[in-house]
C-alpha cells in the first residue's frame, strides 16, 4: 500500500529535483520572495497558489531564469542554476498569454525549440507529430495561431513547451484565459499529459479549485512567503493557519480563549452562550486566544436540539441555493454568522428550513481545527 | 403579412444600398479627382509637342477635340531613350534612393527599437523629439546642413579642433552630403512605422523564444525582425518613394555633380520650359514607382490567401 502512494516528500532518501535554499528576491525596496526554502520532487504536479502579488509568478520566473535571486541558492538536480540564462536551462515555460509566435504555423511553433537544439530532421518531425497527437492538434499543424480557438491555442502552448522534454515544466496560469467548462476539462487533460510524459509540473494559479484538482502538493503563498506546503487534502482538512483555512474554500472561524478539557481536548469560549469543545493534537496554553476553523459542510443543521457536544441555536439569515448544495447563514445570539452547508437530497419545495427560522447547528469535536494564528 | 412589411423593408434596403454606395463612392471620387485626372492631364501633355505658346505645348483643346487626340504621339518617350542623360539620371536616382533607404533603415531601426523599449513615461517625449523638426521649414533645415558640412563649416571645425583631421574634408557637393541630407530628412518616416510595430510586440514572445533555447540575438532575428516586417516595409516605401524624386536635397547639398531625376525634371520644366518632355519624365518615374508597389501588394495578398 505504502509503495503505491506517490509521496516522495515524505521519503528522506529521495533527492529533490528542485530545491530553493533561503532564496530572497528583491525589486528595489519590494521583497517579492522572502527567505524561501522549498523542495520539489521529480514527477510532482506542484501548485503555487496565492493572491496576486504574493510572489508566485516571481518564483516561476526565478525557475525559468528570467530573474536571478538576490540571495540564496536554487538547485536543479543538485546543480546551482543561479546565473544560467533561460536558453541554457532544462526548464520550459508555458506563458499565461501563451506567447505563441504569430508569424509561425502551429507546427513551426512546436518545432521552434527543437530547431534551436539542432535536432535531426527525422527526429524533429517525429517529435512534433507526437506532440500534435498528444494535444489532439493533428489537424491544425498548418494553421497560424490566430486561426485557431483559445482552447486550441492553449494546447499549442503546452505542446511547444513539452516538445523539448524538459526536466521541469512551468505553467503560468495556464487555464486563466479559458471559460469555466473548458477549464475543468483541460485540468484533467493536463493531469493526463503530466502522467503520460512523467514531467515535473509547477503550476502557478490563483484559482484554489484548480490547484486542488491538479496538484500532488499545493504551496499557499502570501507576501513572498510560503505559508503551508501540503497535499490538497491536508491543506483543506488541516490548514496550519487561519490564512490558509480562509484562502482554500469556505470556513467559519470562532475565536476566543481556550481551557484544557481532557486529553487533547480544549474548550473554547467564543462569546456564545456556552463554550465549544474541539480536539487538537497541538497543545495550547491555558487562556491562549485560539481560532477554531470549521468547514460549512461539517456543520449540521437541525430543527430540534440534537444530542452531542457542540450545539448552538441561531436564526436563518440567508440561504444560498447552489443546486446540489445549500449554504445556510445562521446568525448566533452574539451576532456572529456561521455558514452551514447541506446536500440537497430532497427537492427544493420540501426544504426543511426557511428564512427567519430558529435552528440548531452542531458539529463534532473533531470537525474543526484549532489554530493559534 | 409579407405584403404589409414588404414595402417599407424594400425602401429601407434601398436607402441602405444608397448609403453604402455613397460611402464607397466618396473615397473613389477623391482618388479620381486628385490622382487619376491630374495623371491623365500629365500623360496627355507627355504625348504633346513643345511649342512657344501659353501653355507651352500643342495641341490643346483650342485645336478641337478630334485634332487634339489625332496629333498625340509617343515621340517624347522615344526621345527619353535616345539621350543617355535620362536613363543615367533614373539609374542614379534609383541608386541614391536605394542606398539612402538602406542607410535610413540602419539608423532608424535601432532608434525605433530603443523608443519601444524605453520606459512608458518617456515614450511620448521621445516621439515628440522625432516629430519636432517637422515644425521648421524643410528648406531651412536643408540649408542648415550647408553650414554644417561646408569646408569652413561646423563639422570640419569641430574635427579640426579635436585633432581628427589636419585638412578640411570635402563633404558638401558630394553624394555623401546627399545621403546625409536624405537620411536626416526622411528618418522619421522610417522610425514611426517601425516603432508602431515594435511597440505592439508582446515582450513575452521574446522570453518564450529565449526559454525555448534562443540567445538574445537569435530571438531578435527570429522573432523581433519578422514581427516588425510590416513596419520595415512601410518605412522603406515611405523613404524610397520621395527619395527617388527628391529635388531640393541634391540641388542644395549635392552640387552640380549629382545627377538625379528630380533635378532633371525641374530643369526640363522651369529652365527649358519643355513641358511635354518633363511630363514624359514624370510618367516614367511614376511607372518606376508603381510597378514595385503593385508587385509588393500582390505578394502580400498571396501570402494572406495562403494563410487563410
Amino acid at each position: 500500500m505504502v509503495d503505491t502512494v506517490f509521496a516522495p516528500w515524505d521519503d528522506p532518501n529521495v533527492a529533490p529535483l528542485i530545491s530553493f535554499k533561503n532564496v530572497t528576491k528583491r525589486f528595489g525596496d519590494f521583497v517579492a520572495i522572502d527567505d524561501l526554502t522549498l523542495d520539489i520532487f521529480e514527477r510532482e504536479f506542484f501548485a503555487l497558489l496565492g493572491p496576486s502579488g504574493c510572489g508566485k509568478t516571481t518564483m516561476m520566473r526565478l525557475l525559468a531564469g528570467f530573474e536571478n535571486p538576490t540571495s540564496g541558492s536554487m538547485l536543479l538536480s543538485g546543480h546551482d542554476i543561479a546565473g544560467i540564462p533561460p536558453n541554457k536551462r532544462a526548464v520550459n515555460m508555458m506563458f499565461q498569454s501563451y506567447a505563441l509566435f504569430p508569424h509561425l504555423s502551429v507546427w513551426e511553433n512546436i518545432a521552434f525549440g527543437l530547431r534551436r537544439d539542432g535536432v535531426v530532421k527525422d527526429v524533429l518531425n517525429a517529435r512534433v507529430e507526437e506532440m500534435l497527437k498528444l494535444t489532439r492538434l493533428e489537424k491544425f499543424g498548418r494553421r497560424k495561431p490566430h486561426q485557431i480557438s483559445g482552447g486550441q491555442r492553449q494546447r499549442v502552448a503546452l505542446a511547444r513547451s513539452l516538445a523539448k522534454a524538459p526536466k521541469l515544466l512551468l505553467l503560468d496560469e495556464p487555464l486563466g484565459a479559458l471559460d469555466k467548462k473548458l477549464r475543468q476539462d483541460t485540468q484533467f487533460e493536463l493531469m493526463d499529459i503530466q502522467e503520460q510524459t512523467g514531467t515535473t509540473f509547477v503550476i502557478v494559479t490563483h484559482d484554489q479549485e484548480e490547484a486542488m484538482t491538479v496538484a500532488s502538493r499545493v504551496a499557499v503563498m502570501d507576501e513572498g512567503r510560503i505559508i503551508q506546503v501540503a497535499t490538497p487534502e491536508k491543506i483543506y482538512e488541516a490548514p496550519n493557519s487561519v490564512y490558509v483555512a480562509d484562502f482554500i474554500g469556505d470556513v467559519n472561524i470562532l475565536t476566543g480563549p481556550v481551557k484544557a478539557a481532557g486529553v487533547d481536548t480544549y474548550s473554547l469560549d467564543f462569546g456564545g452562550t456556552e463554550p465549544v469543545t474541539a480536539n487538537s493534537d497541538r497543545a495550547f496554553a491555558e487562556g491562549e486566544t485560539v481560532h477554531l476553523a470549521i468547514r460549512p459542510e461539517k456543520i449540521g443543521i437541525h430543527a430540534e436540539r440534537p444530542d452531542g457536544p457542540n450545539t448552538v441555536q441561531g436564526k436563518v439569515l440567508d440561504i444560498a441555493y447552489l443546486g446540489n448544495l445549500s449554504t445556510y447563514h445562521v446568525q448566533l445570539p452574539n451576532g456572529q454568522i456561521i455558514k452551514a452547508q447541506t446536500t440537497n437530497t430532497r427537492r427544493i419545495s420540501r426544504r426543511a428550513f426557511t428564512w427567519e427560522d430558529l435552528v440548531w447547528i452542531s458539529w463534532s469535536a473533531t470537525a474543526g481545527v484549532l489554530l493559534d494564528q | 403579412m409579407f405584403g404589409l412589411v414588404g414595402a417599407p423593408q424594400l425602401a429601407f434596403c434601398w436607402i441602405n444600398d444608397l448609403r453604402r454606395f455613397v460611402l464607397i463612392a466618396l473615397p473613389y471620387f477623391w482618388l479620381l479627382a486628385l490622382f487619376l485626372v491630374p495623371f491623365v492631364i500629365v500623360f496627355k501633355i507627355a504625348l504633346s509637342d513643345a511649342a512657344l505658346a501659353i501653355p507651352p505645348y500643342m495641341p490643346t483643346m483650342k485645336d478641337g477635340l478630334s485634332a487634339m487626340f489625332l496629333q498625340l504621339d509617343f515621340e517624347n518617350f522615344v526621345f527619353l531613350t535616345e539621350d543617355d542623360l535620362y536613363w543615367k539620371a533614373y539609374l542614379s536616382s534609383l541608386r541614391v534612393a536605394f542606398i539612402s533607404t538602406v542607410l535610413t533603415l540602419l539608423f532608424g531601426y535601432p532608434i525605433a527599437y530603443a523608443m519601444a523599449r524605453a520606459p512608458h513615461e518617456w515614450r511620448a517625449t521621445l516621439m515628440m523629439l522625432i516629430i519636432l523638426p517637422f515644425w521648421t521649414s524643410f528648406l531651412i533645415r536643408v540649408y542648415a546642413w550647408i553650414g554644417i558640412l561646408s569646408t569652413e563649416g561646423l563639422l570640419n571645425r569641430f574635427l579640426f579642433w579635436i585633432g581628427a583631421i589636419s585638412e578640411p574634408l570635402t563633404i558638401l557637393n558630394t553624394s555623401t552630403a546627399v545621403y546625409i541630407g536624405i537620411v536626416y530628412t526622411y528618418i522619421p518616416f522610417m522610425i514611426l512605422p517601425i516603432y508602431a510595430a515594435l511597440e505592439r510586440l508582446d515582450a513575452s514572445l521574446i522570453e518564450a523564444a529565449e526559454d525555448l533555447g534562443c540567445s538574445r540575438m537569435k530571438a531578435f532575428w527570429l522573432i523581433t525582425i519578422p514581427l516588425s516586417k510590416g513596419g520595415i516595409v512601410a518605412g522603406c516605401f515611405l523613404v524610397f518613394i520621395p527619395a527617388l524624386g527628391e529635388f531640393v536635397i541634391p540641388s542644395l547639398l549635392g552640387g552640380s555633380g549629382t545627377l538625379m531625376i528630380g533635378k532633371v525634371l525641374f530643369e526640363e520644366f522651369f529652365s527649358n520650359r519643355d513641358w511635354p518632355v518633363a511630363s514624359a519624365v514624370a510618367v516614367i518615374l511614376l511607372l518606376i514607382l508603381i510597378v514595385p508597389i503593385i508587385l509588393f501588394q500582390r505578394n502580400e495578398q498571396r501570402q494572406q490567401d495562403a494563410e487563410g
